[in-house]
């Protein structure tokens, strides 16, 4: 249970200039330290998440289950700085999670795409605020960022709603739209909060492909949260597996099997052997 | 025939059905002139005495706009400011609806003590008048902005400004549409009111010099004219709200092939 742990221990506390070789600049590592969070006060008080620590290398694709409500949407806004931790440090590229530091791209769990906006200005609006595209973004609405949107919404198949509203779009079109404005700005830590979840499963197989694509195309850092298993193998380096509310992680394994993988793998006696592990597991935390 | 082409036609027979009625029935009871003028009359008289009405038209217009303008202006910086911020809303808002259920008509008098008579007393009717349904609506648009829309931006490390732009303002936009039709209204009803109390030009005046000179059927022809510009008014403000804020209406038209 505890054979992933080796892994996160060879992280440098800072990633102070690392000697390794590789990515073109510094990847964000990210870092929780006993961070918790509870709403609310006295008797009113809820944990949203026990003292929970993890580590997560430049690079790293996690993937993070386990039973609702246990608090794996409170970890990525956590990671985001839209929620402070009660107790605790969250450790972005070494600093204090501060979003303007770095780029993140966030889809999160609710597709909350602006109502007034078309499909297309929606997944233009990281482009609009993040730098170095903002100060192109008058420019380039027209031109170079819109192939790009367009480009996206292809990949996912929705270029031909790039001119819709979001209220003509379905709940599993919504979150494909969603997922883009999480990934138009290429952003250096990923976080995704069950970004498949309302889709057929043809669809999310065919998305899975494409994120891996993308995944190895930039080696962003990815935190993903989702209930799939079979979808946590695919994508992920790393799976956690969190406690039932109020969660802690209690297991954290790697994912030995080189990427790209090819989807008919999900299929094979190995990868269901190990998603079958990892069911069970969460059967036990949820039962106790 | 459409549904709305029915109504439109329905509503139009209502409106001509009503003007044939009060014509007929003057007729029938032999309604003297010096009480109600036969809508005929009416038409006569505002079409022989437009030239001296026109110039009063435009003083109302001119007024009426003014004072909407610059309660504009107010209303949006308050409302932006009141609504930004969740304390100023909760502390100001008890103070704006006591403020805005006071009978503004009483600020005409006082107006008059301080700037004498003519259009300066009404054009500030018409933007006191004005200011506090459009204070409240934004504020009130602002204020109920959803946390997951804001939540979008700052995970990108927006600055509050850019979260005021992007999110806040155009979300305020259908309620700061809807209240400029009731502004636009007031606004009017200001002017008009000022102008009758305490001015020489407005059709306000016209009226009351009219009636004072027992011109009955001037007095109604300046009737006619004020609900031909409220309503105009109206309309022009209602049809800008359904093109800047159509996204919240969501247009439902189901193709039937
Ligand atoms: N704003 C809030 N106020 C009070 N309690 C909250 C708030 N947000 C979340 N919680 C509580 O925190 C706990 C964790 O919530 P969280 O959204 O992180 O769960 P989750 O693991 O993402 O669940 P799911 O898989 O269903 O999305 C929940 O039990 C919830 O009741
Ligand atoms: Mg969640």
């Amino acid at each position: 249970m505890s054979g992933g742990m080796n892994m996160s221990a060879s992280i440098p506390a800072t990633p102070a200039k690392p000697a390794m070789p590789g990515p073109v600049h510094i990847r964000p590592a990210l870092e929780l330290q006993d961070a918790s969070v509870v709403f609310g006060a006295g008797d009113k008080a809820v944990t949203a998440l026990s003292p929970t620590s993890l580590k997560m290398k430049s690079g790293d694709f996690l993937a993070l289950v386990g039973p609702s409500g246990c608090g794996k949407s409170t970890i990525l806004k956590l990671v985001s700085n839209l929620l402070h931790p009660s107790s605790g440090l969250v450790l972005v590229g070494g600093k204090e999670a501060k979003a303007k530091e770095l780029r993140i791209g966030m889809a999160f769990q609710n597709p909350t795409m602006l109502p007034w906006l078309t499909i297309e200005q929606n997944i233009m609006v990281p482009l609009k605020i993040v730098e170095p595209f903002k100060k192109t973004f008058r420019q380039d609405k027209k031109g170079a960022f819109r192939d790009r949107v367009h480009a996206l919404l292809r990949q996912v198949g929705l270029q031909d709603f790039a001119t819709h509203y979001p209220w003509q779009l379905s709940g599993g079109m919504l979150q494909r739209s969603n997922l883009c404005r999480a990934l138009i700005h290429e952003p250096d830590l990923l976080l995704l909060d069950e970004p498949f979840g309302a889709l057929d499963q043809f669809t999310r197989e065919e998305l899975w492909q494409i994120m891996q694509n993308l995944y190895l195309d930039r080696k962003p850092t990815v935190l993903l949260v989702t209930h799939d298993l079979r979808e946590a193998g695919y994508l992920a380096n790393r799976i956690c597996v969190m406690s039932a509310r109020p969660g802690r992680i209690i297991s954290d394994e790697p994912v030995n099997i080189p990427q790209p993988r090819d989807i008919g793998m999900i299929y094979s006696p190995e990868f269901v052997e190990m998603t079958q592990g990892l069911r069970e597991l969460i059967a036990q935390v949820r039962s106790t | 025939m459409s549904d709305s082409q029915r109504i439109r036609l329905l509503s139009s027979s209502l409106i001509v059905g009503f003007f044939l009625m009060w014509e007929v029935l003057c007729i029938l009871l032999n309604v003297s002139d010096l009480v109600l003028p036969r809508p005929s009359e009416i038409i006569v008289t505002m079409w022989t005495r437009f030239p001296v009405l026109w110039p009063h038209i435009l003083q109302t217009l001119y007024s009426t706009l003014t004072g909407f303008t610059l309660g504009v202006i107010i209303g949006v910086v308050l409302g932006v400011m009141v609504g930004t911020s969740k304390i100023a809303y909760a502390v100001a808002y008890p103070l704006l609806v006591g403020f805005s259920s006071i009978p503004k008509v009483a600020v005409v008098p006082i107006f008059v003590l301080w700037f004498g008579s003519g259009t300066t007393p009404a054009i500030l009717t018409a933007m006191v008048i004005c200011v506090f349904p459009i204070v409240v609506n934004i504020a009130t648009g602002l204020a109920t902005t959803e946390p997951e829309l804001e939540d979008v931006f700052k995970t990108l490390g927006a600055s509050k400004s850019e979260i005021l732009w992007n999110v806040g303002l155009p979300r305020a936009m259908p309620y700061f549409f809807a209240s400029l039709k009731v502004a636009i209204t007031l606004s009017f009803v200001g002017a008009v009111l000022s102008e009758t109390v305490a001015s020489n030009m407005g059709i306000g005046n016209v009226m009351m010099t009219a009636s004072s000179n027992f011109q009955v059927s001037l007095v109604f022809a300046g009737l006619i004219i004020l609900a031909l510009m409220g309503v105009s008014l109206y309309a022009a403000f209602s049809w800008l709200e359904r093109r800047v804020t159509g996204w919240a209406t969501r247009g439902n038209d189901i193709a039937v092939t």
